[in-house]
């Protein structure tokens, strides 16, 4: 058994290569990868810079899920390079090209500027009323577990881009969106600390907005981190409808809470560095 | 925030028309066994005097218009949400929205006036 798991195989690696101002269109080269048992697309990628052919490029970081720089499509499948065994996905041959719904830099290179864009215009972020509150760091937003539960899930993205490429709406409609910026939307809007999910609302409640989505499902079979942005979308549908309605009750963001009144500090504990800017 | 009261509209009006749609069916296609808005029991629900005795009441012609009016809001937005999704600039867009919206309000009117039309055409024939 143990020789059976040394044992290389060759697969194909089928790749779509493209250089936009030199090629004229999109083609696909074959590479020859000697592949042993646990190897990851990442490694069979690097195999062919290091010894087939050094002009291919892909983009990579971590090289272990949690960077989001390597999605790609692997088998006609969105997914990350570097989290993709090739044996799991591929007994003879393997094709890989770059994500989907997305211009072409080089090679397997996307640019996911549009993605960056439309994350932004959610407002990803926590925002609060008083922002001198937020920036005096004494004190802590109280949020208790069942909270964070709420949106804990959401949190996970790591924005590869891998939902965006699945998803059949944004493949016709390029002002939708999308999976990833609507589901970061819901999870900031669930956020007990943020006091701006009206504002957000509106963006996600847009003409290209939360309601485009037609629920197909293919950014959460997609989603290498289980986030599961479909079901964020469907909440987040039901929180504008309500919230339009007057339905739910008004979010208030948590409070602030300093120390407990009369507690001292406990020995060995370091006070908290100076700051280093904005003061 | 002004798409989430459209499509808030959108799935009620789908809530309505499944009501009134139900409605319609039960008459036009299950009168011979309920016997609910048959006025003359020897004819068929489709049968003229029954379908100008349903007319002439005031819950028909109210419920015609009320059917109209949502189908035509719930498709409308539909063919407009397929429309949006084939990525047109802004400005076309407004003017896919303004169309559809005159187109509506013109097919409402004929529809209602008919209705209405018919209404008064049944009330006159009862004498």
């Amino acid at each position: 058994m143990d020789q059976v798991m040394r044992e290389k195989r060759d697969i194909t690696f089928h790749i779509r290569r493209y250089t936009p101002g030199k090629d004229e269109a999109p083609h696909v080269i074959a590479y020859s990868v000697p592949v042993r048992q646990g190897m990851t697309v990442l490694e069979g990628l690097h195999y062919i810079k290091e010894n087939l052919d050094q002009s291919l490029a892909w983009r990579y970081s971590c090289r272990m899920g949690v960077c989001g720089s390597c999605g790609m499509l692997l088998n006609g499948m969105p997914m990350l390079a570097c989290n993709t065994q090739i044996l799991d996905i591929a007994t003879t041959g393997l094709t890989l090209g770059p994500l989907p719904n997305f211009e072409i830099i080089r090679d397997l290179v996307p640019d996911l500027t549009p993605m960056l864009e439309k994350h932004r215009s959610v407002m990803p972020y926590i925002r609060r009323a008083d922002e001198k509150e937020i920036n005096d760091p004494p004190g802590e937003f109280y949020q208790s577990p069942e909270q964070l539960e709420d949106y804990l899930q959401f949190s996970f993205c790591i924005k590869c881009g891998c939902c965006m490429a699945a998803c059949p709406t944004l493949a016709t409609d390029l002002r939708y969106l999308g999976p990833m910026p609507l589901a970061q939307a819901y999870r900031y809007n669930n956020d007990t600390r943020d006091g701006f999910s009206r504002e957000r609302s509106d963006v996600a409640g847009s003409a290209h907005g939360a309601f485009r989505c037609h629920y197909a499902g293919e950014c959460s079979r997609a989603c290498p981190k289980g986030v599961d942005p479909a079901k964020a979308i469907q909440l987040l549908k039901r929180q504008l409808v309500v919230s339009y309605l007057r339905l739910g009750k008004a979010k208030k963001p948590c409070i602030k809470q300093g120390p407990p009144a009369g507690a001292e500090r406990k020995p060995g504990i370091p006070e908290a560095p100076p700051y280093t800017v904005g003061q | 925030m002004r798409e989430t009261k459209y499509w808030t509209w959108h799935m009620a009006a789908g809530v309505v028309i499944f009501l009134l749609l139900g409605l319609h069916m039960t008459t036009m296609h299950m009168g011979g066994l309920t016997g609910l808005f048959v006025s003359h029991p020897g004819e068929e629900s489709v049968a003229r005097v029954n379908s100008q005795a349903r007319d002439g009441q005031l819950f028909f012609t109210v419920g015609y218009i009320i059917l109209l009016g949502v189908a035509l809001y719930h498709g409308l937005y539909g063919l407009r949400t397929i429309l949006f999704e084939l990525t047109f600039r802004p400005p076309v867009e407004r003017l896919i929205s303004g169309f559809l919206l005159i187109f509506g309000l013109a097919l409402f009117g004929l529809g209602a006036w008919a209705a209405i039309a018919a209404h008064s055409a049944a009330l006159a024939a009862r004498g």
